[in-house]
């Protein structure tokens, strides 16, 4: 097989591409596989697994901060302070060291986040309950709030003051905890 | 030993029981990954904390008795031989991973194997949760249900805006994964397949076999599930794979109706011989296997087999891997010795429905 790119030389490699999840493969030569310089990951004999797609998004990510983003006078790589992991090595292998990981690499990694799970950065599922009632009370004070704003729109006064009040309550508690110093 | 007490031995209650949709659904499946603050993930965690992690996992659930599901026993896997770690995987209730790649692995399994925790795989552990048939939310409603416990005992990694901190950013946020085997052989049959796949794909949702290498998807089982866990609740990834899958129940049941009326005699066909293989070979490999145990199950859902029961394709499917059929000869084999293994299981099996 040629080379989709050149249709010169014999095509060796075997690229997958994956935008919006949706799956291309390429076959390509050595050099036109090195000039592309977009979001690639080998394409090995047994199909394409998370990992590979993963591998292939953070190795984009790391050649695109160091072509734009890292001045050249800022050499010092990022790295976790509790398990010292660098950023490179959390490309290399696709796993955080621990889970301040995520805090110290916070800034490289809305965009990878942003691609893996379509858009979206922020969690909107559960919750631990012992995890501080503070987060548990402003999320349903976010979801009255919706409610409320439907009751508005269908002239349904009566409940939407009713929720008015309930939303009040919640806040006068977070204010507690707030107080009290809790988190 | 015998093949009534190896089958009471090796099937899982979500292989041999009947849930909603059983017809085309085989099982519904949730994992939830979870860590423990403070301490490193597997990637780069010390002997000291994999062991702690473990005592810790272990000592939530120690004791407790969950409602439907009885108290877990812990298996260590160092402590285990390798043909009963293979079975432990040939039946979805660790991963490969967890046998090749962890230090310190471990899993507490209820007695019914519905639910099984991972322990020190890619996280530091992984709630399980198995059912039989199309049970997506009862699945997420248990493991979450075990979750509750857990996390009564123990300091989870959690970030207020990004969820559950797991190893791997793509489990990050609900650290959910639920997914649905399902049984296409019309969709597969009729070729329509190949059209659905991508189009899921585009939904955020991945298809693929679970049986066989690569692209193929031996026995036409394939698996459906979501690959977002940020951004949405729990709830929401289940109602929308349970919609996707909706569909393809529906698709599933329009391709076979459509077989049964313009090739039916075909179908017949094709589906006697196939159990004419089963029951009367004496060496078989386990892609025709698959394939033949495919016509088979078609040809009872479809009413042109009686007196057999479905679940013979799950179980089979699962029993005729290479960990199960050393298990039954009860030691290790070639794979031609395999193959002849395979056979004579499956010929018992069908004449055990006789
Ligand atoms: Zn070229
Ligand atoms: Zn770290």
């Amino acid at each position: 097989m040629l080379c989709q790119e050149c249709n010169e030389r014999p095509a060796t490699v075997h690229l997958t591409k994956i935008i919006n999840g949706e799956k291309t493969i390429l076959h390509l030569c050595d050099k036109c596989a090195h000039e592309k310089g977009e979001v690639f990951m080998m394409h090995g004999g047994a199909g394409f697994s998370i990992n590979n797609l993963l591998a292939g998004l953070l190795n984009m990510e790391s050649a695109f901060h160091t072509a734009q983003n890292t001045p050249f006078y800022q050499q010092s790589e990022p790295h976790c302070e509790n398990c010292s992991m660098t950023y490179q090595q959390f490309v290399k292998i696709g796993h955080f060291g621990c889970p301040h990981c995520y805090e110290a690499f916070k800034d490289h990694l809305k965009p990878l986040l942003r691609r893996l799970h379509s858009g979206s950065l922020v969690h909107s599922g559960k919750i631990p309950k012992r995890m501080g009632g503070s987060i548990h009370i402003r999320k349903s004070i976010e979801e009255l709030k919706l409610v409320l704003k439907e009751a508005v729109s269908k002239e349904e006064f009566e409940k939407a003051a009713e929720i008015r009040d309930q939303i009040k309550y919640l806040e006068s508690q977070l204010d507690g905890y707030f107080q009290e110093g809790g988190n | 030993m015998s093949i009534e007490r190896f089958l009471n031995q090796a099937l899982s209650s979500w292989m041999s029981a009947e849930g909603p949709e059983s017809d085309i659904v085989l099982s519904s499946r949730v994992r939830l990954a979870r860590n423990i603050s403070n301490y490193r993930f597997p990637t780069l965690f010390s002997s000291e904390e994999a062991k702690e992690i473990i005592d810790k996992v272990y000592n939530s659930v120690k004791n407790k008795v969950f409602p439907g599901i009885g108290e877990l026993e812990l298996l260590i896997m160092d402590d285990l031989q390798p043909l009963q770690k293979r079975v432990l995987v040939e039946k979805h209730l660790i991963s490969p991973n967890l046998v090749d790649h962890a230090t310190h692995g471990a899993v507490l399994l209820s007695e019914n194997e519905e639910i099984s925790i991972m322990i020190n795989e890619e996280d530091h552990f992984r709630i399980q949760c198995l059912y039989p048939g199309l049970q997506i939310s009862e699945a997420l409603k248990t493991a979450n249900a075990i979750d509750d416990v857990i996390e009564e005992y123990l300091d989870y990694a959690f970030d207020e805006k990004i969820g559950y901190l797991t190893s791997c950013p793509t489990n990050v946020g609900t650290g959910l994964r639920a997914s649905v085997m399902m049984h296409l052989p019309g969709l597969v049959l009729t070729q329509q397949i190949n059209g659905i796949i991508p189009a899921i794909n585009r939904l955020g949702l991945v298809v693929r076999g679970i049986y066989g290498e690569g692209s193929e998807a031996l026995g036409n089982i394939f698996q459906v599930s979501n690959q977002i866990t940020l951004g949405k609740s729990e709830e929401d990834i289940v109602t929308e794979l349970q919609s996707v899958v909706n569909q393809l129940i529906a698709q599933e049941r329009g391709a076979r109706e459509n077989l049964a009326k313009t090739s039916s005699i075909q179908l017949e066909d094709r589906v006697f011989r196939s159990y004419g293989i089963l029951s009367n070979c004496r060496i078989i490999e386990s892609k025709e296997a698959a394939s033949c145990l495919s016509d088979v199950r078609l040809g009872i859902d479809m009413g042109y087999i009686k007196n057999i029961s479905r679940n013979i394709l799950n179980e089979l499917m699962i029993i005729t891997q290479p960990g199960f059929l050393q298990q039954y000869a009860g030691g290790p084999l070639r794979p031609n010795e395999r193959d002849v293994r395979r056979a004579t299981l499956i010929r018992e099996r069908l004449k055990m429905e006789n």
